[in-house]
């Protein structure tokens, strides 16, 4: 004969048993639409950092040593800074692809900064049919790019190539960021004297030195 | 009061050799008799320049190319001053400075390099100014950038009628903007493909080159008006 107190807990028991195993299930299935439901919310698309634009690159040519307007659509930041070496970024992953008509290693990780920085008045003022009161929020910058040292180790030597790069740079500043007047430029935070030997990186570069060659090509 | 200007004077003098020449037209002194062309070898010692391929340096093949446009030359009637004659590192202001003193009617820069084909020309990018009494040492050029000019667009046509391509463009360098002669830079590079025998190693490449060179600086000195006189020869300062 089994006692009555004993009937008891063992009624309790099983009911507890029913109970738990009833609040498994419930949890098992909330987890499983909670999976669902995550599935469901998660990107197929990588987000875009910035809108395609239009931008416009000078690209050299060592054959003819002549620079050629190209027209070609990325994502740019707002941010001039960071559109400035968007921008370089993708001329420098131009010459760094193969069949360049300008072979240069490194690609858009060869430029490490681009600083962007009001011109001295007493420079900015000087520059004609500019007006005095001229506020420095729209007067002309001085673009101070940092290239990496590895991109000036690799780059070919010679007076073309050397030079073809610089005024590329420059004039592809200039056709993106109009109020670049003049561009400086630093290897690895340093100034250097020359890019590989010739190209002389100790002078201040007008912007407008890189004149587009006549013909054009848009991409 | 004659004290004074005897010091003056002195002063004067002491300063006029590190001044610089100045082009014909302004007080220039009376044009030398004999045609001096200044031939500077890029590079040199410690600073080797460009690697043209993995067996051979820019600096060596500017100091090849300058024998052998020095001989040329030679031959030619004109006296040659070079800025280097072996592999020893030179200063810029070194060579601006043999250049300045030499009184010359050209100066070349010579250049090497595996990018691009042809002979590349360049220019100082300085502005043209007119000459004056004294002249800031990194702008000399500034002087005789126009005469520049015109001896490029010598060494252009008879480089382009030996038929090797030429590019013709103006940049800054500091040992050409310092010289205050005609300077021009010449890079040679490759006239072709290596396959095709147009590489910089070819030895009838170089030839032709130089041949063209040595053409167009004879052509240089009739129409700068200058015959050589009988001596012929290098100097080394």
């Amino acid at each position: 004969m089994i006692p009555r107190y004993q009937q008891i807990i063992f009624a309790v028991l099983l009911l507890t048993s029913l109970g738990m195993g009833v609040l498994l299930w419930r949890l098992r299935e909330r987890a499983h639409e909670r999976l669902v439901a995550g599935a469901d919310s998660a990107p197929t698309r990588a987000p875009e950092v910035a809108p395609a634009e239009q931008a416009t690159l000078l690209l050299a040519n060592d054959t003819d040593g002549t620079l050629l307007t190209q027209v070609q659509s990325l994502p740019l930041p707002a941010e001039p800074g960071a559109r400035a070496r968007a921008v370089l970024g993708r001329l420098l992953d131009l010459y760094a692809a193969p069949g360049s008509t300008h072979p240069v290693p490194g690609g858009a990780a060869s430029v490490a900064q681009v600083f962007l920085m009001p011109m001295p008045a007493n420079e900015s003022a000087e520059q004609p049919g500019r007006a005095p009161q001229q506020s420095s929020e729209n007067g002309p910058q001085l673009a101070i790019v940092n290239l990496t040292a590895g991109f000036a180790s690799s780059h070919p030597s010679g007076l073309e190539t050397e030079g073809l790069t610089v005024l590329s740079i420059c004039g592809t500043l200039h056709a993106n960021l109009p109020r670049v007047a003049e561009v400086r430029f630093l290897i690895d935070g340093q100034q250097r004297a020359t890019l590989a030997g010739h190209a002389d990186l100790t002078r201040t570069y007008l912007a407008g030195e890189a004149a587009p060659a006549a013909a054009e090509a848009s991409q | 009061m004659r004290w004074n200007k005897g010091l003056m004077a002195a002063g004067v003098a002491a300063m006029v050799p590190v001044g610089v020449a100045l082009p014909s037209g302004s007080q220039s002194p009376a044009p030398p008799a004999r045609f001096v062309v200044v031939l500077d070898a890029a590079h040199g010692g410690d600073d080797t320049g460009g690697r043209l391929d993995p067996d051979h340096l820019e600096k060596d093949f500017t100091l090849a190319m300058s024998v052998r446009l020095r001989s040329l030359l030679g031959a030619r009637g004109m006296q040659v001053i070079t800025t280097r004659e072996q592999d020893a590192t030179v200063d810029d202001n070194r060579r601006d400075e043999i250049a300045n003193r030499a009184n010359a009617q050209a100066c070349l820069s010579l250049h090497a390099s595996a990018s691009g084909r042809g002979v590349h020309l360049y220019i100082s990018s300085l502005a043209p100014a007119g000459g004056a009494r004294f002249t800031a040492w990194r702008t000399a050029q500034a002087a005789w950038v126009s005469r520049s000019l015109a001896l490029a667009g010598t060494l252009n046509g008879d480089l382009k009628q030996a038929e090797i391509p030429v590019i013709v463009g103006r940049m800054t360098l500091p040992v050409l903007d310092s010289m205050a002669c005609p300077a021009v830079a010449v890079e040679i590079a490759p006239q072709g493909n290596d396959a095709q025998g147009g590489g910089l190693d070819n030895a009838d490449y170089q030839a032709k080159v130089a041949g063209a060179l040595a053409s167009a600086l004879l052509e240089w000195r009739s129409e700068s008006g200058q015959t050589g006189s009988g001596q012929s020869g290098a100097r080394q300062p």
